[in-house]
């Protein structure tokens, strides 16, 4: 357990994601199994315990420390399971600390009536720094911002390179913790796990961004278009052992989404969108995605969520038919199969993405400028040949994003970045003016934006923001910003969409800087004004 | 019946005050004559008239603020050897916190009062251990006056921190630590785990170093690290101050992993709000076990706290049937706690000032 908490506390502050990769792997590599199994599971969030709660957590507390000074202690640390485990009277107990095996199954199987004795017998065995990884895994808390995808990358490491993280993202989801036959298989003691069909997510193709430089080369004759939609990515995966919605990054969303699982009465698995549509006059019309965000926002749906925010799927791609894997069959072929299923099987919520003929660049053009429509984000180009390969293969699939909208803004906040950004200023919060009762006018936040510049841009917005700085709120500094001082951004971004979160009442999509628009003075920086109308004319598209 | 230190050891205005004696304990601003219990910026300020110090603080003193620039008269004053001013019998005792830090023992008509300054009571390398001195008044610091404060075993710190350097061996790790002490104790404890390479060192921390070396204690081999080739910092163990390592001094170095060694790391909060990724608990400070363990010591009736978090103490003082006080005494504040923020006009050298 020592290693586990150590590995915690470790991926809790580090910011780098190569450097949370390489703490993952001497992790595997040097703990023995089941604990790094368990381990794994807790940081994929795998595990849960409903036995015990912050209450039995305080309940240790009061029995172990004088109630004024934990009252002190805990105002002054601000979290129970932190406070509780820095100020645990340490007792030189003849035990060592418990293994991570040892505390997942006792926490499983102890009644409730003796988990107290049980946990601050483990509490007294161990340093702090294990005491927080105990009380911490009890409430559910751990939260380390280690995604699932890099430690399957860590995982991947340890097979020296014959095992890719795709080929474990395969296995994935028909396994379980403590994973011993995933770690054999890793080291080369093994064979490669069968999921014996178990819902298994497969890795997405995805597409690369179209560049101008490819357009004027590409056959347009070996590509067909689709539109790309503004929803989330997913994959449906439905076989005898199960059925399971999951996003693009392996993650199972089919507790939000119970009527998508519930029409997923067939054997195959589908490419798709997932999308707000709603019945128009003239058919299925797509919400922004400001709906569908709604829906993402809730683990679980109320009935009258599902009914005010209709969810539905648009079908891109099969990947199999029963258990026949279909990608190596080139894109014409794969669709004709999809196109021949979606006849026969007419799945509830479902329909299909339209193909669009492209035979030139004018024409592709043309198409993608006519879309103005919120819900849709620009226009997809697959080869008619293309096999369905994992990740990003280059010249297959593309994407032509519609041309971002753009706002010039007055940089109000500035914070410093994470990791290798950590001595810069890179998070910016950027305003526009607003005019005020009186016709004065003030600026109001709208949103943030962490990229989009270049290096020597940061350099000289970091200097900038040092020299400008008018007010500090803990890593925050206000910078000078007024008609006549200030810096101004142009800010790119993909949409607008109403919020009540935000000041402004807009909210952006994906909004990053652009350029640095110091030739521009403040005063004449956008005014809000302009976003709202951008919202009005946001009516949705009939298909 | 002797008097009770309160009728001749006073807070005023200037700092604490030994009345029969003329005489200001650690003052913040100058005064006619001061004792310093050690040479930290919020305990030594420059300008008094007399100053009393230990040998080693007094050097300690001139690297900090000049030679000389301490006071007009600068008198030394080795460890355990009493002298008398104007009645009250005075001699100073090892603290335990950095080189020369001192308890200031006052004997006054059969009265005795003990000031601690700052103390801690674990074993280091680079200074000699505290001394419990029984009293009538213990005047103590309390600065991780909470019982969340609990220092691990220090070697263990130095252990885990190479540790990382041997998982991340392209990666420099810079270490924040403050100039006086907690540096030359970090160095010792690096060596004493083992790593005998060269330590690099950020320029502010390189004079006191030499003091240290120059005193007897042996660092090994130093080097500045701001004139060191970034291929050379790849792997390398960087000391600077606090407000260095996230700054713009700090892009030199080779895709740092950012360390404080600190007793506030302890909490994990506080290393995450300041964006550091190997924090090190390791501090000069009593932690809150040995606070109430030489409360127990030196079994004085009466509990003074200079600074810190007094409200804790003084309930634990109570809870062992002692008398506690809280005196307030502005100007304290803890080196570490300096923060990795730049702070403006910060000197290279001095601490925090903390109002
Ligand atoms: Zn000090
Ligand atoms: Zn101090």
């Amino acid at each position: 357990m020592i290693a586990f908490a150590e590995l915690l506390e470790r991926l809790t502050l580090t910011p780098g994601r190569l450097a949370k990769i390489a703490l993952l792997r001497r992790f595997f590599e040097t703990e023995p199994d089941p604990d790094r199994g368990i381990g794994l599971a807790a940081l994929t969030g795998e595990l849960a315990f409903d036995a015990a709660k912050p209450a039995l957590i305080r309940q240790l507390a009061e029995s172990r420390t004088d109630p004024v000074l934990f009252a002190w202690s805990y105002d002054y640390v601000g979290d129970l399971a932190e406070t509780v485990a820095l100020m645990w009277p340490e007792r030189r107990v003849n035990a060592p600390p418990p293994l991570l095996m040892e505390v997942v199954q006792s926490l499983a199987t102890t009644p409730k009536s003796e988990l107290g004795a049980l946990v601050a017998g483990w509490l007294d065995a161990s340093p702090a720094p294990v005491r927080l990884a105990i009380l911490k895994l009890i409430t559910g808390g751990l939260r380390v911002g280690a995604s699932v995808r890099i430690a399957k990358i860590a995982l991947a490491e340890l097979s020296g390179g014959r095992i890719a993280a795709d080929d474990i993202e395969e296995v994935w989801h028909g396994l379980s913790p403590p994973y011993t036959e995933l770690f054999a298989w890793l080291e080369g003691r093994g064979d490669k796990p069968d999921p014996a069909g178990a819902p298994v997510f497969r890795p997405p193709m995805l597409a690369h961004p179209l560049e101008v430089q490819d357009l004027a080369v590409l056959d347009y004759a070996r590509y067909v278009a689709e539109w790309k939609w503004d929803g989330i990515r997913v994959q449906l995966v439905s076989t005898p052992g199960g059925r399971r919605l999951y996003s693009r990054g392996s993650e199972d969303i089919s507790a939000a989404f119970p009527e998508i699982v519930e029409a997923m009465t067939f054997d195959a698995v589908l490419d798709g969108e997932l999308l707000v549509l709603r019945d128009g006059p003239d058919g299925v019309v797509v919400a922004p995605f400001a709906d569908l965000q709604q829906r993402l926002n809730r683990k679980a749906p109320t009935g009258r969520m599902m009914q005010q925010f209709p969810v539905g799927i648009r079908l891109y791609d099969m990947l199999f038919e029963a258990d026949e894997d279909l990608r190596p069959l080139p894109f014409d072929a794969r669709r004709r199969r999809l196109e021949d299923w979606f006849a026969r099987a007419a799945p509830a919520r479902m329909d299909l993405s339209e193909l669009i003929d492209v035979p030139d660049l004018p024409a592709l053009s043309v198409l993608r400028d006519g879309a103005r429509a919120a819900s849709i984000e620009g226009l997809m180009l697959k080869r008619r040949d293309s096999p369905y390969v994992p990740g990003r293969p280059k010249g297959l699939w593309w994407k032509w994003k519609r041309d971002p909208l753009t706002i010039d803004a007055v940089l109000m906040y500035a914070q410093r970045g994470h990791g290798k950004r950590s001595s810069f200023y890179s998070d910016y919060t950027f305003g526009l003016w607003r005019q005020l009762e009186g016709g004065s006018e003030e600026l109001v936040p709208v949103g943030k934006a962490y990229s989009g510049f270049t290096d020597a841009e940061l350099a000289m917005l970091d200097r900038w923001i040092r020299n400008h700085t008018t007010a500090r709120f803990g890593p925050v500094r206000e910078v000078a910003h007024g008609r006549d001082a200030g810096i101004v951004l142009e800010i790119a971004f993909d949409a607008a969409q109403r919020s009540t979160r935000h000041k402004s009442g807009v909210a952006l999509r994906f909004p990053r800087v652009s350029r640095l628009r110091t030739d521009k003075p403040p005063a004449e920086a956008d005014r809000l004004d302009i976003l709202i109308r951008l919202l009005e004319g946001e009516a949705t598209i009939a298909i | 019946m002797p008097p009770h230190p309160e009728t001749w050891l006073k807070v005023l205005p200037e700092g604490l005050f030994c009345e029969p004696g003329g005489f200001f304990i650690d003052p913040p601003g100058p005064v006619p004559r001061a004792i310093i219990t050690h040479a930290h910026a919020d305990h030594a300020r420059p300008g008094h008239g007399a100053v009393l110090a230990s040998p080693e603080t007094m050097a300690l003193m001139d690297v900090r603020m000049g030679e000389g620039r301490s006071g007009a008269q600068r008198q030394v004053l080795p460890y355990g050897e009493p002298i008398t001013l104007d009645g009250v019998r005075v001699w100073l005792q090892p603290a335990g916190h950095v080189l020369g830090s001192a308890q200031v023992a006052m004997e006054w008509q059969g009265s005795r009062a003990v000031v601690s300054g700052d103390y801690k009571r674990v074993a280091d390398p680079t200074c000699m251990g505290f001394e419990p001195i029984a009293c009538d008044v213990f005047v103590t610091e309390a600065t991780f006056g909470l019982p969340v404060f609990r220092h691990p075993p220090a070697l263990g710190e130095a252990a885990r921190l190479l540790d990382s350097v041997r998982l991340f061996p392209e990666r420099t790790h810079v270490i924040g630590c403050y100039a006086l002490g907690k540096c030359q104790r970090l160095i010792a404890l690096l060596r004493q785990a083992g790593w005998d390479g060269p330590i690099h060192l950020h320029g502010a921390l390189i004079p006191l170093c030499q003091a240290y070396e120059r005193m007897g204690i042996p660092l090994g081999e130093l080097r500045p690290a701001t004139v060191a080739a970034k291929a050379e910092l790849a792997g390398a163990i960087v000391l600077a101050p606090p407000s260095a390592i996230a700054d713009r001094w700090a892009r030199r170095l080779a895709d740092p992993v950012v360390c404080l060694a600190s007793g506030w790391m302890r909490v994990r909060q506080r290393a995450k709000a300041k964006g550091i990724e190997l924090p090190l608990v390791i501090s000069d400070h009593a932690d809150w076990d040995e606070l109430c363990a030489t409360l127990t010591e030196v079994d004085a009736p009466e509990i003074w706290v200079t600074h810190g978090r007094e409200e804790a103490l003084i309930h634990a003082a109570e809870q062992q049937g002692r008398r506690g006080r809280a005196l307030r005494l502005v100007g304290y504040g803890d080196e570490d706690d300096a923060g990795v923020e730049a702070v403006p006009g910060e000197t290279a050298l001095g601490g925090k000032v903390v109002a």
